[in-house]
């Protein structure tokens, strides 16, 4: 890719979500954008970028930022939020909520692991106390992941991953060479492909909005809205969890930080008060 | 040094399991059929066994089933590494008291991870 080629991808994907790419890391563009432009039928990527700039098509361009806002994800990654989620999270809102359900968004959900894992777990809560009720939305700016998230194969080494094997047993069927997850697990998720910095404000409200590792590969004025905006969709009691060691922009001011708790965050209700304003 | 037991009747699985074990801090012995394994068990009861399925002279699971019949055969954490990749044998695999269940092909991930998960 030219110095030029590269610029208009780093700008495309600033302007258009917010996304931070490193122009330096060639590689990662080339072996992102090389499947885009073979799928959308270019001999390479540089008549992909010729044909973005020529005619501004807007799917063309959302498949491109898409492909480079691709992340990593597993079932229970980094396990202590998810631990924390079923034994302290969840049981302290059902109590403060009094029956009314717990509404939980995985805001960059990726190929679904993250939900997947916190709808399981709540399937486990409701089992114990069958009056239990939560609500289970997950978006990712990524359609392509999106669809592979709402079909809930995963494959051998994808299940491998964090997931334990009773979990397995339990939660999934053979599905050829892959695994399907259970349909009374899939059917507790509600889809939608949402871009963080489209603005959040009108979403509706969460109780808990899981948003790891998806900030810190965006821009710091776009780190700034987002966080802004969730002080917006959280009550005071709500928990924002974040990636176990993410700098995120902002984060200081708009939330308060959940002693001993890595990655747990409550709004700062001053910070709100002042914003509306 | 927690110890691991290796049973597969490959060497060069063995091998690459070994390495693998050792880098997260593992005493390696191993076994190449589920009668020397439990030979090895007799002797000494290690703290965790990679067990294959499939081998000669006696299988994983029958191995297994010996294993938590003798004393102190409740002790280690076995976590059987196979080519069989069906829920049949997943749970068969579990009810016979297998800890955690990885399918062939495995890296050094898939064994940090499984053993993580088995609370090794």
């Amino acid at each position: 890719m030219t110095a030029e080629e590269i610029a208009q991808i780093v700008s495309l994907c600033r302007v258009r979500a917010g996304l931070k790419v490193a122009p330096d890391k060639t590689y990662l563009m080339e072996s992102r954008l090389g499947p885009v432009a073979r799928r959308e039928g270019y001999d390479s990527i540089t008549d992909l970028i010729v044909a973005i700039r020529e005619r501004r098509e807007e799917p063309l361009i959302w498949a491109t930022v898409e492909a480079m806002a691709g992340g990593e994800t597993s079932f229970y990654r980094d396990r202590e939020p998810f631990r924390q989620f079923r034994e302290e999270i969840a049981p302290q809102l059902l109590r403060a909520r009094g029956g009314a359900p717990i509404k939980v968004w995985s805001a960059a959900c990726a190929t679904g692991q993250e939900v997947y894992s916190l709808a399981i777990a709540a399937g486990e809560l409701a089992e114990a106390e069958p009056q239990v009720r939560f609500e289970f939305a997950a978006s990712d700016l990524s359609r392509i992941a999106l669809d592979r998230a709402q079909s809930g194969l995963f494959n051998q080494f994808e299940v491998q991953r964090g997931l334990p094997i009773r979990q397995l047993a339990r939660y999934f069927e053979k599905d050829g060479e892959q695994w399907r997850i259970a349909e009374e697990v899939r059917q507790r998720v509600r889809w939608r492909r949402i871009n963080l910095v489209a603005g959040l404000r009108q979403i509706g409200r969460f109780d808990v909005v899981f948003c790891r590792y998806a900030l810190s590969h965006m821009t710091d004025a776009a780190q700034r809205k987002v966080i802004e905006d969730l002080t917006f969709i959280l009550p005071e009691d709500g928990v924002l969890v974040l990636g176990l060691k993410e700098q995120v922009a902002g984060l200081a001011e708009a939330f308060q930080p959940v002693v001993g708790r890595p990655g747990l965050y409550r709004p700062n209700p001053e910070f709100r008060a002042a914003a509306a304003a | 040094m927690r110890t691991c037991l290796v049973v597969d009747d490959s060497r060069v699985i063995r091998k690459v399991a070994r390495r693998i074990l050792e880098d997260i801090g593992y005493e390696i012995a191993e076994a190449a059929d589920g009668v020397e394994a439990l030979a090895w068990c007799r002797a000494a009861m290690p703290d965790a066994i990679l067990l294959d399925w499939n081998m000669p002279v006696m299988t994983g699971i029958e191995f297994l089933r010996r294993l938590r019949a003798e004393p102190d055969g409740e002790t280690p954490v076995v976590v059987f590494c196979t080519v069989e990749n069906d829920l049949a044998h997943i749970r068969e695999a579990l009810d016979a008291g297998a800890n955690e269940y990885i399918m062939k092909p495995f890296d050094g991930d898939i064994i940090s991870a499984k053993f993580a998960e088995a609370g090794l």
